[in-house]
């Protein structure tokens, strides 16, 4: 017993540090890319035909790439685009997910099954396969990668939350809610979706992560935005045509999308400590 | 056991149908007509004539469910159209590379397996330990690791730098190395989390007290009972954890410029080849909720529970 206490309080405290360092990494790698004008010493598209391929240097300290474009001011700016995808398709979609999946949990039904086999549907696409197919038909560039985006990953946290509804939904509190003659409206947006929303903050987070190894994935395939724009997975897929003469074309871009999505994996699994203190499986 | 199979039977038929009307739909978000698509992969030139011909032909003036209906008919006649790119049916140019995909991923799958059941059990049974830090820390990096980075960064070490490894022209075993590991590592990833995941809370179960008060050896419980019981939930996983390599195989295929399907589908896009990459997506879909399919019957034999519920029906 005595056994049990002790790491109960540590792991709490572990919990709130490891909370507050995710936090501070995450508006930290926000900041970059928000004041990516001010922070960059380059202009991203402009090149400098006299230092191409240059190695990192004091004046370019991630080095230049083929056509002498400062490396470091790229991947600032592609964090711009990069960031911006990813906060705005997790923000859609967990906004109609949930809103979908609590509604269909508390309701059931017929409007319940259908939209399951619905999500098992769109999750019999194995992978971003559906979503690059989709890019591919409706053409590239940004907002047609969000649209894209959006379509095939709502599911997941429709998914979830529709889980997590179940489970809360024939608590004695709604029931009581039920009988004082609250609207179903009212029950899902005051007694349920508040009840839910914590736990899948975990789920938000980590999307923003898997989302920005989506958005560079495309990017490196050619079907993010056109070509000059910087973006990570492009300049990656620039830099594997330069390997033999310019290895930092492909060691920045790629440890830069390698942190960002730590970052955000890490932020999810301190909130998941933070939330459930007793024993953190993972 | 029976009427579990039927009820797999029609949703499986449900997500069958599902797939392909959203496979099909594909077509109708094309900036262009679809009709403009056919015309320029049969490669003929576009004028009233040919258009009325082919709208007689196949239909593009009637609704869309009767366009659908016929063209699920030519696909279960194996006519998935014609690709532009490769100039042969999409049939036959997809089914050429499929093997090529297939052993990708097979052994991608097998090198998963070997990599993250040690590692997972490892990490489970010395939770808080050294080791356990270790694993967790590289496989929250191997989570958090874009794959395609990975590989390159792998071609660069053994291909360019080592010189170990072919770089291109991967038409051996050894090319078939660079990636299965690339596949394999980063999605053994995510599987040592789940099976530590699932073992940690196998291992806080009351019967694991009980037997431990029974003065049972750790090794003993661990091998005799924690392992057998997250065995279950491991294998569920296993079906997913396909269908993310298969996923996977696109990207990889093309960073390595391995000869599948994966990397056929991608050609096809940049040539506007789109019957071709209507096909991939559905051949895709079709594999991923069959392996799905196997996994969930294979299961159902394997937990005592239900086979010993069926034997006493």
């Amino acid at each position: 017993m005595k056994k049990m206490k002790k790491p109960l309080s540590r792991s709490r405290i572990i919990a709130r540090i490891k909370f507050a360092v995710a936090l501070f990494f995450t508006v930290l790698f926000i900041c970059f890319s928000l004041f990516a004008s001010y922070l960059a010493p380059y202009d991203p598209l402009e090149t400098h035909y006299d230092h191409m391929l240059e190695a990192p240097s004091s004046r370019f300290i991630f080095g230049t790439d083929q056509l002498g474009r400062d490396i470091y001011s790229r991947i600032l700016y592609g964090g711009k685009t990069s960031l911006l995808i990813a906060f705005a398709v997790t923000g859609i979609v967990s906004f109609i997910g949930i809103l979908i999946g609590t509604a269909a949990g508390y309701m059931g039904g017929v409007f319940d099954s259908l939209l399951m086999r619905f999500c098992d549907t769109l999750m019999a696409f194995p992978g971003s396969i559906f979503t690059i197919a989709l890019v591919s038909f409706i053409g590239t560039g940004v907002t047609n990668m969000i649209l894209a985006m959006c379509l095939t990953s709502w599911t997941g946290f429709a998914r979830t939350s529709r889980s997590l509804v179940l489970s809360i939904k024939n608590n004695v509190y709604i029931e009581q809610a039920k009988m004082g003659g609250a609207s179903d409206w009212k029950i899902l947006m005051v007694y349920i979706i508040p009840n839910v929303l914590p736990a899948l903050l975990v789920n938000i987070f980590q999307s923003i992560g898997s989302k920005l190894l989506t958005i560079s994935g495309l990017s490196l395939l050619g079907l993010g935005s056109p070509p000059p724009t910087p973006e990570w997975g492009f300049m990656l897929s620039e830099g594997k045509n330069f390997m033999y003469q310019a290895s930092w074309m492909l060691t920045f871009p790629g440890l830069i999308i390698l942190i960002n999505v730590v970052i955000f994996n890490f932020l999810s699994d301190s909130i998941q400590d933070l939330m459930n203190p007793k024993e953190s499986v993972w | 056991m029976l009427k579990q199979i039927k009820d797999r039977m029609i949703s499986l038929l449900i997500i069958l149908t599902g797939l392909s009307i959203l496979t099909y739909g594909l077509l109708y978000l094309l900036p262009s007509d679809p009709i403009e698509v056919l015309i320029d992969s049969l490669g003929l030139p576009h004028d009233t004539e040919t258009i009325e011909r082919l709208n007689e032909e196949y239909g593009f003036d009637k609704p869309f469910w009767i366009q659908y209906w016929n063209w699920l008919k030519n696909i279960f006649h194996g006519d998935f159209g014609y690709s532009v790119k490769y100039s042969q049916p999409v049939n036959q140019a997809l089914w050429r590379k499929l093997p090529n995909t297939i052993k990708l991923a097979c052994s991608a799958f097998i090198m998963m397996i070997i990599i993250s059941f040690p590692l997972g059990i490892l990490s489970a049974v010395y939770k808080n330990k050294i080791a356990d830090y270790i694993i967790r820390f590289m496989s929250f990096i191997g989570v958090s690791i874009p794959s395609f980075w990975f590989g390159m960064i792998l071609v660069y070490l053994f291909g360019v730098q080592l010189k170990w490894l072919p770089v291109a022209g991967f038409t051996s075993w050894k090319g078939l190395i660079m990636p299965t590991l690339t596949l394999g590592i980063t999605n053994s990833a995510y599987y040592i989390r789940r099976i530590r995941a699932v073992m940690v809370e196998q291992m806080s179960e009351e019967y694991i007290s009980g037997l431990k008060s029974r003065g049972l050896s750790k090794k003993k419980i661990i091998f005799r009972h924690v392992l057998p019981n997250s065995l279950l939930a491991v294998i569920t996983m296993l079906g997913m954890s396909f269908g993310g390599m298969l996923g996977g195989t696109m990207i990889v295929e093309t960073v390595f410029g391995w000869n599948g399907i994966g990397s056929a589908a991608m050609g096809a896009i940049t040539a506007r080849d789109y019957y071709l990459v209507q096909g991939y997506v559905l051949w895709m879909g079709f594999i991923y909720v069959i392996v799905n399919l196997v996994v969930d019957i294979s299961y159902q034999f394997i937990d005592p529970r239900i086979r010993r519920g069926m034997q006493a029906k």
